[in-house]
């Protein structure tokens, strides 16, 4: 295309911008976290760690942060389980349903939280399992495994199909070949898989506040707070919740980056 | 590929390698059936319980529906629903699409692919902490009113308008409309384009007449997906647009969590999940269509 050079700078700018909008809410509740203002605005009031400290003081939230630990692992495992044995099937398999079977594996994420959330809320409380822990585990795999499920199956498809087969007639059974072939192949994607299902439940509030009858997790928390009224605390959760997630990003990130450049 | 190993044994190798075959297969088969598939279904019954005494009994009733679509107020917020998810999805789409362009033509490889594990931080950090953020910045003593006051301009009232719930619902679609779109323009025939361009064709033309048609299929997706996911958010008209009137998500949060009502929280559910269905389908017909002419 011919260099439009102004063209091309407004092009820049605007992305910038778009960025801008998408970066400004996390930017500022991590900056209002240290304000002192319990309304913060333009100009900033001064430096504090209060709303840490009350964060950090609060028993209710080191009981959701529990809460919302046991279950961000649970549901990682869960998930990373069933999405690699699905994974695996669609990469090996073909078989007359298998539409069907794809269909069932990952269409939870198209279907809206809130919707998703009164049909679990009704069904657990049929299966006469609601309010518990279990329930939002349950609720976070179905959520997650898809995603855990895509990643492996990525990871698959950048195999080469022969290597499966050569460990067959070297004589390793179906069993030792997955696991010494294709369990090795897939780790990055399985460690990756694992931290981003992880940062996904950690987050989810929809589901999560419906189901759970008195186990709170953190985003319930900070949906109750918000609730109620302006309070600068949020920000400082958020600002926690945050780190987490972004290290487990960041881990799945770079196991996945550096084996690919080891191999290539 | 094939599902046994060759083996002498051939009787119990087959056994062993359904065996094998199954273990990987039925997990998921059982676990979607019974969390996902089962309260689905079970939601739709639901819809036609009764409620008696505060409790649910199972039963086979027209009653919720009923009760339910002869109001106005549903109506009312079914299609403010659809006006604010429609106004969000076109704001989205028209919005992310210079800076997907800008991705997609104008930036090196390695630039693109940083710019889209920037664009998926946003999926795993806590939208509602961030939805609070924009309420803080929005408001009418918050940081744009406190910055433009300085230019001698405003306040101007953002929250509690259809304005506030559109950022709220960008806040949550943009990011993914941008790399969806991304994808789409990325993979098109670029000397497809640079042909247009030698030829005379103008920018905005080659854009329309050129770039749009091939990019269509993806396009046409980013836009369902934004959709479904404003038409689903109870947070961002909850907290940025006032809830008044309530959309069909703050609606489903209010039925349940103020009055037990399970049943006619689900017929709002099943109204909602009919129409993303229709409106997928739709979408998804219109980007497979063949092209005419």
């Amino acid at each position: 295309m011919s260099d439009n050079r102004p063209l091309r700078w407004f092009l820049y700018g605007y992305l910038a911008l778009v960025f801008t909008f998408v970066f400004a809410p996390i930017l500022f509740s991590v900056i209002f976290s240290f304000n002192s203002d319990r309304f913060p605005t333009i100009p900033l009031g001064s430096f504090t760690l209060k709303w840490y400290q009350t964060v950090w003081n609060d028993p209710d939230v080191w009981e959701a942060a529990r809460t919302s630990l046991t279950v961000s692992l649970s549901t990682a495992t869960i998930a990373t389980l069933l999405g690699f044995a699905t994974a695996y099937t669609d990469y090996r398999y073909s078989f007359r349903l298998k539409p069907i079977y794809l269909g069932l594996v990952l269409l939870p994420p198209t279907i809206p939280l809130i919707i998703m959330a009164l049909a679990m809320l009704a069904w657990f409380a049929k299966l006469g399992i609601s309010g518990q822990v279990m329930s939002i585990i349950i609720a976070h795999s179905v959520l997650t495994a898809p995603f855990a499920m895509a990643i492996i199956r990525l990871r698959l498809s950048q195999m080469d199909p022969s290597l499966e087969s050569a460990a067959w007639n070297l004589g390793a059974s179906q069993w030792s070949a997955l696991r010494r072939v294709i369990v090795p192949f897939c780790r990055p994607a399985i460690i990756s898989s694992f931290c981003l299902t992880a940062a996904v439940s950690f987050d989810e509030f929809a589901i999560s506040w419906f189901v759970a009858g008195l186990n709170k997790t953190i985003p319930v928390i900070i949906l109750e707070i918000v609730t109620g009224n302006i309070d600068p605390q949020v920000n400082a959760i958020g600002s926690f919740v945050f780190l987490v997630s972004m290290t487990l990003v960041i881990i799945a990130q770079v196991v996945l980056m550096t084996r690919r450049k080891k191999e290539v | 590929m094939s599902d046994s190993t060759p083996a002498k044994a051939a009787s119990s190798a087959a056994r062993q390698s359904s065996v094998f075959k199954l273990t990987f297969r039925l997990p998921i088969i059982i676990w979607q059936s019974l969390f996902f598939i089962g309260p689905l279904c079970f939601m739709v019954a639901m819809s036609f319980f009764i409620v008696r005494n505060y409790r649910m009994q199972e039963d086979f009733v027209m009653k919720n529906w009923l009760k339910m679509l002869g109001r106005d107020y549903f109506w009312d917020s079914y299609f403010l629903t659809w006006g604010l998810a429609g106004i969000g999805t076109v704001v989205t789409m028209l919005v992310a699409f210079p800076a997907a362009y800008t991705l997609a033509f104008k930036v090196s490889e390695t630039v693109r692919r940083w710019a889209i594990f920037m664009l998926i931080i946003p999926f795993f950090t806590s939208y509602l902490v961030r939805i609070f953020s924009w309420y803080v910045i929005l408001a009418e003593s918050g940081v744009i009113n406190a910055g433009l006051s300085y230019l001698g301009l405003g306040p101007f009232v953002m929250l509690n308008t259809k304005f506030g719930t559109v950022v709220g619902y960008m806040t949550l679609t943009l990011p993914l409309v941008i790399i969806l779109q991304t994808f789409a323009l990325a993979n098109i025939d670029k000397s497809l384009v640079e042909a247009a361009f030698n030829l005379g064709c103008r920018p905005f033309r080659t854009i329309y007449r050129v770039i749009l048609p091939m990019a269509r299929t993806g396009l046409i997706i980013a836009a369902v997906f934004c959709f479904i996911l404003s038409f689903g958010d109870f947070v961002s008209p909850y907290y940025l647009g006032g809830s008044k009137p309530p959309t069909l998500p703050i609606l489903i949060v209010d039925t349940v969590k103020s009055g037990q009502q399970w049943p006619r929280a689900a017929v709002v559910a099943v109204v909602m999940m009919v129409t993303l269905f229709v409106v997928a389908f739709a979408g998804i017909m219109a980007a497979y269509r063949r092209r005419v002419g």
